[in-house]
């Protein structure tokens, strides 16, 4: 069995590579992945790369690494696909893409009611503030705990709660894998400050906010269809 | 010796680095370091136009890298401070040239031969501001009281602690306090409010800056001019003095309110 061959499958994508990497040491993969590249540097310089790790545990010290690593070889990292949250938290963190148009065959094949469980139970917790050019995309609720800037962008499945002064745009109810009838009108979001430069639940889209700064913790949610402010308890 | 690298970085173009890096380097050598400013912006580089030196170019920092030179061939005297040196780009190459790892390298052999290696950034989040900040112990990032430059200012800032480079600390440059009176400019307060990192200066809108950037003699060798001040500030705080923020007359008040905003007096 030739195991570098099972280990590291390159795919065309329409407008780049696709590699995908399959289980084991992190530092083997890595290994392995520059081995197949050196091997074959005119063929990778100057492409554009997604990788697909799989279940990787990967923080920002990895991807950095690698992407650096590749940078140094012309190629650019534009994304990085897994199964693992923690990993993709990271890669957004990173201003990297975490999904590639065509969806992967795991997805497809994943029954509707794992998603379902996922989008109400999964619960991304940013312990951070998200500053201009951060985009954060995830299929169930997202707790910030910290500032929202101008500039900084987050779409989530489920509500949003921010702990602290949201400035930058949002979207609650969002149908992240592409079927409107995804979209949730019941989602809400939640901030201590209420300033975002743009909000949006499911799909209607509230031009009102800015300006006028509330003093008080405040929640939006969508009635009948109008928009709806009032004074966040946490009863 | 073992040096520290601080790299002044910006997101935004124009906003004044490469005059802060020749005036922090002036400014530092004035107090006897040695220092080394190193232009990293390759194929627009300015830094030795900015300091005077652009005629006494020989080698350049893809010399270096490339191993046509040894490092002390490439590092020029300035005229009129024995402890500061320039490491001037290469002009006709480009950014990829170089990469974060022969930074890294350099940056490591310059260690040992000054107190202070500063680092000009160019503008932008791309190959040149990767090589700028991957050898920096410190980085500074610089803006100006503008909502553009201080929305790029906050992505450098998000990029610098994604990469785990530690938080920076803010230069704030151009701040005229006759419009942010009259509420014509975003106040320092403003400023350090959304982008929440520690304050190391602020620099007054100066008219001579241009004029000594123009005769090749950066304006903390002026002594008069109130940006020249702010950067000699600057530099003494960078090696640990505790410098209160200037006290201009009429924006007295103000400056109280930011010694209290950042906790220090
Ligand atoms: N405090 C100041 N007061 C007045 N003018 C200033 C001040 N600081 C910088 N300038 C002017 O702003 C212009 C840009 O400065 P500088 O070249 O240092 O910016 P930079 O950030 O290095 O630009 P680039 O991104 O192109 O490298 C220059 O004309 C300079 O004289
Ligand atoms: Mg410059």
């Amino acid at each position: 069995m030739n195991s570098k061959n099972s280990l590291i499958q390159i795919k065309g994508l329409r407008d780049g590579l696709l590699i995908s990497l399959g289980e084991g040491e992190w530092h083997e993969l890595e290994a392995l992945l520059f081995e197949q590249i050196d091997e074959r540097s005119s063929f990778f310089s100057g492409a554009r790369l997604a990788l697909d790790v799989g279940k990787q545990v990967l923080r920002v010290v990895n991807l950095t690494k690698l992407r650096d690593e590749l940078s140094e070889r012309s190629i650019s990292l534009w994304a990085v696909v897994s199964d693992e949250p923690k990993t993709v938290q990271t890669a957004q963190l990173l201003g990297l893409a975490t999904r590639i148009s065509k969806q992967r065959p795991q997805e497809v094949a994943r029954p509707k009611a794992a998603k379902d469980v996922e989008k109400e139970e999964v619960v991304l917790w940013v312990e951070r503030t998200l500053r201009s050019g951060t985009r954060i995309e995830h299929n169930g609720h997202v707790v910030v705990m910290g500032d929202v800037n101008p500039g900084a962008e987050i779409v989530a499945a489920g509500n949003i709660l921010v702990w602290g002064r949201l400035r930058g745009s949002v979207h609650v109810g969002a149908d992240i894998e592409g079927q409107p009838a995804d979209e949730n009108t019941d989602a809400f979001v939640c901030a201590l400050t209420m300033t975002p430069t743009r909000l949006q639940i499911a799909s209607e889209i509230e031009n009102r906010v800015g300006g006028k700064t509330s003093q008080k913790a405040v929640k939006i949610s969508l009635k009948n269809g109008e928009f709806q402010t009032e004074v966040w308890n946490a009863k | 010796m073992s040096a520290k690298i601080v790299t002044i970085t910006s997101g935004k173009g124009g906003v004044g680095k490469t005059t802060a890096i020749a005036s922090l380097g002036i400014a530092l050598a004035s107090r006897g370091q040695k220092v080394v400013c190193v232009d990293g912006d390759i194929g627009l580089r300015n830094l030795d136009v900015i300091m005077g030196l652009e005629n006494r170019i020989v080698y350049d920092i893809v010399d270096i890298v490339e191993g046509r030179c040894r490092l002390r061939q490439a590092m020029i005297r300035d005229k009129r401070l024995p402890g500061l040196f320039l490491i001037p780009a290469a002009q006709t190459r480009d950014k990829m040239a170089v990469s974060p790892s022969d930074m890294m390298r350099l940056g490591d052999d310059l260690r040992e031969e000054v107190d202070w290696v500063l680092i000009d950034s160019p503008a932008g989040i791309e190959r040149g501001f990767k090589n700028a900040i991957a050898p920096a112990d410190r980085v500074l990032v610089l803006t100006n009281p503008e909502i553009s430059a201080v929305r790029d200012a906050d992505r450098v800032i998000g990029i610098l602690e994604a990469e785990e480079k530690g938080s920076p600390s803010l230069i704030l440059n151009r701040v005229n306090h006759e419009m942010v009176k009259k509420q014509e400019m975003l106040s320092p307060e403003d400023v350090l409010d959304l982008l929440a990192i520690d304050l190391i200066g602020i620099v007054p809108e100066d008219k001579s800056v241009l004029i000594a950037a123009n005769q090749g003699a950066p304006i903390a060798l002026d002594k008069e001019s109130r940006a020249g001040q702010a950067f000699r500030n600057i530099a003494a705080r960078m090696m640990g003095d505790d410098v209160p923020y200037m006290d201009l007359e009429e924006q007295g008040g103000l400056w109280k309110r930011i010694s209290k905003l950042t906790g220090r007096n």
